[in-house]
């Protein structure tokens, strides 16, 4: 019984990384480029959610489209500002750096604002939990809720990215920049949309990861970011299912070391696990097999 | 071949981030001021402690405007600063009591509080801005990993360092240091031999944040203590700074262990995250903490419901009967809205501490940093006093404190003496 406990705390937590990783793999695959700015970008959703509910009273669901809406104008304009600028620029690393660099940027801003003592976060998620064999085995509302919510932006990314003109030209700019470009595809447009969809994506993320363990600081998305970082290298990154079965895995793989093996080595394990996976599968477990012409 | 490329600079990338992060963790901008040699007049002179020669023709800038300038550090922002404003506040409060009094042998004192996050280098950067400022006495850090990098260089300039909370042996280990809280082995036998004596529990679960030197300081001589009593440990788990959000793993284990009671040798930001947890998961042990859950209650938005009948070992209690405790919380209430926590009166001690101690030594405010360290170092040892923190409170040289403890239980939201 204790098993499957774990086992449902494994999926709780990787539920939550699943919905921080589905970002990160969409904005990779068609941008080609790490945000590493994501994870704060979650912070910054939560406390707009934290601000809207605590202190003007609003009710939680309103609160949420306003940080949907308050993130997206964020992504857009870190995209246009920070990243557009240098997409040409010789490095590829040069745009890696700038991510790192807003990073920092938006937890010292956060700071500044909030101070670094952590709050607490009411959970805006009301529905009641979960119980199973008789109330032995409870799983959370925000897990159900965590987890819904993935299998419904995955469906909707991948409808969206699928059935639309304007997803047609989304895998088209991941394919090549240049020939889209030749195409009529407004690839600026493109990416900038992109942005929009993952940074409205992780405030989405930010209230569910603070609603399920409901403490908020300017640093609430750095760790959880890198791990979400993580799972989408894990399930294969540009793979938007990929992203879902890493997070998930990658939660199980936490919680049952921390069970079974060891408290202080169930990050390395994690990351252990991910080099095994990468050894065997290099493009991670649904990436894409990409043949190189030579 | 570019694909392989790509996922090593990914790699790269990732592990570098993460290195990134781990000092983000503790937010880096402490890299302008070097440690400890800022302004080269007050560091090698000292660094003997019995050297009360050269030492103190350079570095006194401050003793000669004659008042006492003493200097507090802490974390008035971060997730510890519920301590490091509480002793900012007892610090005051004792200050101005002092000077309404006529001061320390006719001097007054100067006050000035630095913030240091609960960060090493931050706590560095504020010990150098206070000795610009021209500081004599240090009560500080409030916790024990930015009081361990400041201790070293107090002991460099020989300043004196008075302590109010930070529990770690490391602490108090250079001759210049004393505490007025308990260490952490003593917190932890203390603890142990309070559960076993009182026996509150025969089946007992430990989380512990390994990855900082307070708490896995109080659990490991908790644990060798346990061996003693006649409670057993039936489930060690640990958690670190990097994974402090899930702790479900952790109090399934003690659920399942059977454990009664879970000891919790942490601080309050993740003891509230485990109380709303462990309420969620339906399982109601006894909790039992030291002085670092004190200040649970006043985490922001944190329900202080789920808070009820956690009992923590800390020595002082704020709704004491006796007139000196009652007058302490009746002004602190009145000055800052609230019923101050342990550390509060910690430093509130302290700032007497120090008085009785330059009472004792002779030393005056025109003496050098390091003189009035000799000086003060060697009163300690002969001083007793009664605080709030407890009665007949003396020092060993090695600068731990002898009190006794007591137990506290939050009832009501509110802290009591604990029967």
């Amino acid at each position: 019984m204790s098993f499957i406990t774990y086992v449902i705390s494994g999926i709780s937590l990787g539920s939550v990384y699943a919905i921080i990783a589905l970002g990160y793999s969409m904005v990779y695959g068609i941008a080609k480029m790490l945000n590493f700015a994501h994870g704060d970008v979650i912070m910054v959703g939560g406390f707009v959610v934290y601000s809207l509910t605590s202190s003007m009273g609003m009710p939680p669901i309103v609160a949420v489209v306003c940080s949907m809406i308050f993130c997206t104008i964020l992504g857009v304009a870190i995209e246009r500002i920070a990243y557009r600028p240098l997409r040409n620029a010789a490095s590829s690393l040069a745009v890696l750096i700038t991510a790192i660099g807003i990073s920092y940027f938006l937890q010292n801003i956060a700071l500044i604002i909030y101070g670094s003592s952590p709050k607490i976060f009411s959970s805006v998620i009301t529905i009641p939990p979960l119980k199973l064999a008789d109330g032995a085995l409870t799983i959370s509302g925000e897990t159900v809720v965590t987890i819904a919510a993935c299998i419904v932006i995955m469906v909707g990314l991948t409808l969206f990215i699928n059935k639309t003109k304007a997803g047609q030209a989304m895998l088209a700019v991941s394919e090549d920049r240049g020939a889209a470009s030749l195409m009529g595809i407004n690839v600026n447009g493109t990416i900038a949309l992109t942005f929009a969809i993952g940074s409205a994506l992780a405030a989405v993320a930010g209230v569910l990861l603070c609603s399920a363990y409901p403490s908020l600081s300017p640093y609430t998305g750095a760790m959880p970011g890198i791990k979400a970082f993580v799972a989408a290298v894990f399930g294969g990154i540009g793979s938007i299912p990929g992203a879902l079965i890493g997070g998930i895995l990658l939660g199980l793989i936490e919680a049952l070391s921390k069970a079974y093996i060891s408290f202080q080595l169930s990050d390395a394990i994690v990351f252990a696990a991910l080099i095994v996976v990468l050894l065997v599968r290099p493009t991670g477990i649904l990436g894409r097999q990409i043949q190189e012409k030579v | 071949m570019k694909m392989k490329k790509l996922l090593s600079m990914i790699l790269v990338a990732a592990m570098s981030l993460s290195i990134l992060t781990g000092c983000g963790g503790n937010d880096g901008d402490g890299s302008t001021t070097g440690t400890g040699t800022n302004d080269g007049s007050t560091t090698d002179a000292g660094s003997d402690d019995g050297s009360t020669s050269d030492a103190g023709s350079t570095s006194n800038a401050g003793g000669a405007s004659g008042s006492w300038k003493i200097g507090g550090i802490g974390p008035t922002t971060g997730g510890a600063s519920v301590y490091g404003i509480a002793v900012q506040n007892g610090i005051q409060i004792a200050v101005d009591e002092i000077n309404a009094a006529g001061g320390i042998n006719g001097v007054q004192i100067e006050y000035k509080f630095e913030d240091d996050e609960h960060n090493e280098e931050k706590g560095v950067n504020a010990y150098n801005a206070l000795k610009d400022w021209g500081m004599d006495i240090l009560i500080g850090n409030v916790t024990s990993a930015p009081c361990v990098a400041v201790a070293a260089e107090t002991a460099n300039d020989n300043m004196f360092q008075l302590t109010p909370s930070a529990s770690s042996p490391d602490c108090a280990k250079n001759d210049n240091v004393f505490q007025v809280c308990f260490s952490d082995p003593n917190q932890g036998i203390g603890s142990a031999q309070y559960i076993g004596g009182n026996a509150l529990a025969s089946k007992i679960a430990v989380i512990y944040n390994s990855s900082d030197v307070y708490s896995s300081g109080i659990y490991e001589r908790f644990k060798s203590e346990a061996a003693n009593q006649s409670f057993e440990i039936v489930a060690e788990t640990s958690f670190t700074d990097d994974s402090n959000s899930d702790f479900t793993v952790q109090l399934q284990q003690a659920k399942d262990a059977g454990a009664e009671l879970v000891f919790l040798p942490i601080y309050a930001k993740e003891a509230a995250l485990i109380l709303t947890q462990a309420d969620a998961m339906d399982y109601h042990p006894l909790f039992f903490g030291c002085d670092g859950l004190d200040g649970v209650l006043a985490i922001e938005g944190f329900d202080t419901s789920l808070a009820e009948g956690v009992v923590l070992l800390t020595p002082f209690v704020a709704d004491a009967e006796d007139e000196k405790t009652q007058a302490f919380v009746s002004t602190y209430v009145e000055r800052y809205g609230e019923t101050p926590n342990q550390f509060a009166a910690d430093a509130y001690d302290a700032v007497y501490v120090i008085k009785a101690a330059i009472e004792n030594s002779g030393a005056t405010s025109e003496d050098s940093v390091s003189d009035i360290c000799d000086k003060l170092s060697a009163a300690m040892t002969q001083i007793k006093i009664d605080g709030l923190t407890g009665s007949d409170m003396t020092w060993a040289a090695t600068g731990e404190v002898s009190k006794d403890p007591r137990a506290m239980v939050i009832e009501n939201g509110v802290y009591t003496e604990f029967h």
